[in-house]
């Protein structure tokens, strides 16, 4: 077990190493640097040499590239070429603002998917069932953008019972995203909901197949507790990956929620970002993204490898 | 409730598979069944027989698509298809399932398992049951109980899984158990183990039993009274002895007769055609299709339950007739094998590990895992048939792998004729491959589902003869005809065979690249006794009629005493004897050999059983010495532990690998 979980987090650690170089490879490899991006028409002569002596342009790639990853290893993530502010303390703030609109979407998506999907397979091909997997598929292909708009529609402008846009600040206290928060929640709930209710459902069905379910309903387990007990625990597993992918485009793909919607997160500070060419900032960003992708993946891992005993245990069984 | 009132009672118990046009499909047709308390019965029959439907029907349980169309299930006067039916399930009448592998729940500890049966069903103080869960594992002979409640099941070996799951059905104190194939899938000296423990615990608790099987040996061991079970209902029913000695059922004979036996070299009788599928079973006696003595009447109307003339009751109106079928096959003659010509295929210290040394293991000096396949020496000659026998973990399908060149042995020679194969089989020529061919256990897992059998033959005649157009149909449907099917099946799927007719497309596969060697692993554990005496049959003609020598790896000593001409014997991935199959059965020399022999089961109510004292599993060879030594019941001292055996011929090719020797 022990050995298990050093391989994994050597292995995690390996490919966020391995992601930071490409990162910084890839925004080397784009034509032009921050400066040019910054100085714009300007960027000649003197007054870009200045520049690129100042941001530590001039000295080689590998040398730029260890500077930068000693420094994110410590937390300094460098300065943004645009207001040449300090990217971490900017990062920070975003970033827990994505945290809140993610942990609310999962907060809510997560328990009413696992619910629909065990309701799905139990009422496999009933009424329930139907409902369940047909919502789960519109809420699934309607794009965001369309959901967003018809949501803001209706409960913003017709009923006025929420707003349809985020007013607060991205500094602004956590409590003043509410009650603007409501509606970008549910459209990241409509997308989310249906992959993992879909893997629910099925593995639900393959467990309940089983002869250990059989087995256990002829020892007078009662239904509730068949479910709960003999069920779930095995069932639940390949869900586990499901909500892990989920949990990292969460955090780091609502672009066009956040955009719609004017959420102050991760997302779209990264296209604006982009948009003003603030390399580091793009950077300093792909960084944390990737990082999140792998400790999310990791930390599924562990978690499967905890719940399933089969996994987890000295010998291997008969 | 007195003792003649039966405990369980079905009264013309009907079930049927409901099909998606909303019929039903008989399954169960109106069977009449009474156990008394204390008393067992088995229920034997081929798959399909609706034996585990009437296990379970007992319990007041369908599978899912299955409907009571008809008929009572009691169990001490309660439908059992009631709501107070149902709370008796697991309690005074428990299951002990086919494969309790599955039927644990992974996620659950041992004890945690029959925790949850205590709590549902006994009257016992919470905090007594974990002094409880340990005492009922203690109770099914499970060594170190209080160390395995704590186990998940995958941690057991399967026979500890088997007494984990009747430690789990004693939990309830149940008055009847309910057996569905609980010994099917163990080994030979593991199931044994497992019956006696089922035969002591009915006694000493007064247990009533209901004990489904295919295998009549398990059940003449266990069982006062048999049914036989065909085509959903019972067809002849009565003491074990009456059953087994005098059966006056054609069917009940056959099946008897298709049981291989170790006493003497004789092919088991196979029975032609198959059992109708559900529903297809018409107006006259079901068996008639396939019965060597149906007449007019059979086919016209439902033959009744009738005394029959051995004793106990039979349903058949041939029943006199009957008795006059033989009970077994006659004995074949083998030839003494003159070894004259030289070996197709020579094995010398052959050895297979499954992990090598890594650089980890090499830095820390660990000591180098054993081999799980050691000294491995063999050699089979033209058209000669070897047995490899041996319980799970032997190396039997090792060995067969290696030979195959599916899996690189870590030391020793492979030979074929007098060249040397390379050990991976891409290194090979393609004429080296085509004369070893490989026949698997599992033939749905063997024969690719997607393509048809004609593509699946006209592979090797494709590869190795370049067949194609008409030439390649004349030689596929030759090939077809070899193995007893008709051309027509050209054009089927996998899918739409038997289990029979599917490992026969195996076969005529492996036979197709006209190969002087044929690897057999397990070839006929996956089918039913009558199904498997037909493929015995067929290859027992195909390797004397091709000339094929054959390597035969089986659990079965039965199987192998039908085919072999010689036995290797093996335990460990170690050979313990090594012989001519009549002298290696007459008078096993090595006391592994002894006791796999002495724990087969016969289809005869008056053998016993002889049993080593200790029932472990061996999770690889020891370092040192013997590899028998931690189970061997007669030990000769140290030496066993120390040295390990050579090889030393007691007989004219008869060696022995025994300090006693």
């Amino acid at each position: 077990m022990l050995r298990i979980l050093v391989t994994r987090l050597a292995l995690g650690v390996t490919t966020v190493a391995l992601v930071s170089l490409l990162i910084f490879a890839a925004v080397e490899a784009l034509p032009g640097d921050a400066c040019v991006a910054v100085l714009q028409r300007d960027a000649v002569g003197v007054r870009l040499e200045n520049c690129r002596r100042d941001l530590g342009l001039d000295r080689p790639a590998v040398a730029r590239y260890l500077d930068w990853a000693q420094g994110a290893l410590h937390g300094d993530l460098g300065r943004s070429a645009g207001s040449n502010a300090p990217i971490a303390p900017m990062l920070a703030v975003r970033l827990r603002n994505t945290m809140l609109l993610a942990g609310c979407a999962l907060a809510v998506g997560v328990p009413l998917a696992l619910l629909l999907g065990i309701l799905a397979a139990l009422r496999r091909e009933r009424a329930p069932d139907i409902i369940a997997s047909l919502a789960g598929i519109i809420g699934m292909t309607v794009p965001e953008f369309v959901s967003a708009t018809v949501l803001i529609y209706v409960f913003s402008i017709w009923l006025g019972w929420v707003p349809g846009i985020v007013m607060a600040d991205s500094a602004a206290p956590l409590a003043a995203f509410f009650p603007g928060i409501v509606l970008p929640v549910v459209v990241l709930t409509m997308v989310m909901t249906a992959h993992i209710m879909r893997t629910v459902r099925s593995s639900v069905i393959d467990v309940l197949a089983s002869d250990h379910v059989q087995m256990a309903r002829l020892k007078g387990v009662p239904e509730h507790r068949v479910i709960l007990v003999h069920v779930l625990p095995s069932a639940l597993l390949p869900a586990i990956n499901v909500v892990a992918l989920t949990v990292a485009w969460l955090l780091g793909g609502v672009v066009v929620v956040e955009k719609v919607f004017n959420y102050p997160g991760l997302g779209r500070f990264l296209v604006d970002s982009i948009t003003e060419r603030d390399l580091p900032v793009v950077q300093a960003i792909a960084l944390l993204l990737g990082s999140v992708y792998v400790g999310v993946n990791l930390a599924a891992d562990l978690l499967t490898l905890l719940l399933n005993p089969r996994l987890r245990s000295r010998q291997s069984g008969a | 409730m007195s003792s003649t009132e039966p405990l369980i009672a079905l009264t013309g118990l009907a079930v049927g598979l409901r099909m998606r046009d909303g019929g039903v499909q008989p399954l169960l047709r109106g069977v009449d069944l009474a156990v008394r308390a204390g008393e067992s019965i088995g229920i034997v029959g081929e798959s399909g027989s609706g034996k585990s439907t009437l296990a379970l029907a007992a319990m007041g349980y369908l599978r899912p698509g299955l409907v009571q169309t008809s008929g009572t299930a009691r169990f001490a006067a309660t439908d059992m298809f009631s709501p107070a039916g149902r709370a008796l399930r697991g309690g005074r009448l428990a299951l002990i399932p086919q494969n309790a592998g599955q039927a644990l729940t992974p996620t659950l500890r041992i004890g945690a398992q029959i925790g949850e049966a205590l709590r549902l069903h006994a009257s016992l103080p919470a905090s007594e049951h974990p002094a409880r869960i340990v005492d009922l594992l203690a109770q099914v002979r499970l060594p170190t109980p209080d160390v395995l409640a704590r186990r998940f099941p995958h941690e057991l070996s399967g026979g500890q899984q088997q007494r984990a799951a009747i430690a789990m059905a004693l939990a309830g104190d149940p008055e009847a158990l309910l057996l569905d194939e609980p010994t099917t899938g163990l080994d030979v000296t593991t199931q044994a183990h497992v019956l006696e423990l089922l035969r002591d615990l009915a006694v000493r608790r007064g247990l009533a039993m209901v004990y489904v099987s295919h295998d009549l040996g398990a059940v003449a061991r266990v069982c006062e009274r048999i049914a036989v079970m065909y085509a959903g209902e019972i067809v002849a029913q009565g003491t074990a002895r009456h059953i087994l000695r005098a059966p006056a059922h054609p069917y009940a004979r056959a099946l008897i007769a298709a049981i291989p036996r170790t006493d003497r070299a004789s092919l088991p009788g196979a029975i032609e055609g198959r059992p109708p599928p559900p529903g297809g079973a018409g107006i006259g006696c079901a068996f008639a299709p396939r019965c060597p003595l149906a007449a007019e009447p059979c086919h016209a109307s439902h033959p009744p339950l009738i005394a029959a003339p051995g004793g106990g009751e039979v349903r058949c109106r041939r029943a006199a007739e009957a008795l006059a079928l033989p009970l077994a096959a006659a004995p074949v003659n083998r030839t003494a094998r003159t070894e004259t010509a030289a070996p197709v295929l020579r094995l010398d210290a052959l050895a297979v590990r499954y992990r090598e040394a890594s650089l980890a293991d090499r830095v820390l000096r660990r000591p180098p895992a054993t081999d799980v396949v050691a000294d491995i020496a063999l050699e089979l000659h033209p058209g000669e048939t070897i047995g490899l026998v041996g319980e799970s973990g032997s190396g039997k399908s090792t060995i067969l792998k290696a030979i195959a060149g599916l899996l690189a042995p870590a030391s020793g020679s492979l030979r074929l004729g007098e060249t040397l194969l390379p050990t991976r089989s891409a290194l090979r020529s393609p004429a080296a491959r085509r004369v070893i061919q490989l026949v698997f256990q599992n033939p749905d897992e063997s024969l690719n589902p997607r393509h048809t059998i004609g593509d699946i033959l006209a592979q090797p005649l494709g590869l190795y003869f370049g067949l194609a157009g008409a030439a390649l149909h004349n030689r596929s449907t030759a090939l077809l005809a070899q193995v007893r099917l008709g051309p027509h099946y050209l054009d089927r799927l996998p899918a739409q065979l038997s289990g029979g007719e599917k490992q026969r497309v195996a076969i005529a596969r492996a036979f197709a690249a006209d190969p002087d060697i044929v690897l057999c692993d397990e070839v006929t554990s996956a089918l039913d006794v009558s199904v498997q005496a037909a493929i015995i049959a067929l290859l027992d003609t195909l390797r004397r009629e091709r000339r094929a020598a054959c390597l035969f790896v089986s659990h079965d000593l039965g199987v192998v005493r039908a085919l072999a001409d010689r036995v290797v014997v093996l335990y460990q991935g170690r050979i313990c004897e090594a012989g001519p199959a009549d002298a290696v059965y007459a008078s096993p020399a090595h006391p592994y050999t002894e006791a796999l022999l002495d724990a087969v089961l016969k289809p005869d109510p008056d053998h016993t059983l002889r049993l080593l004292a200790s029932d472990i599993v061996e999770s690889g060879p020891p370092a040192r010495g013997c590899a028998f030594q931690n189970r061997c019941p007669c030990p000769v001292g140290e030496i066993c532990r120390t040295q390990t055996p050579p090889a030393r011929e007691i007989a004219p090719g008869h060696t022995v690998r025994c300090h006693l020797h």
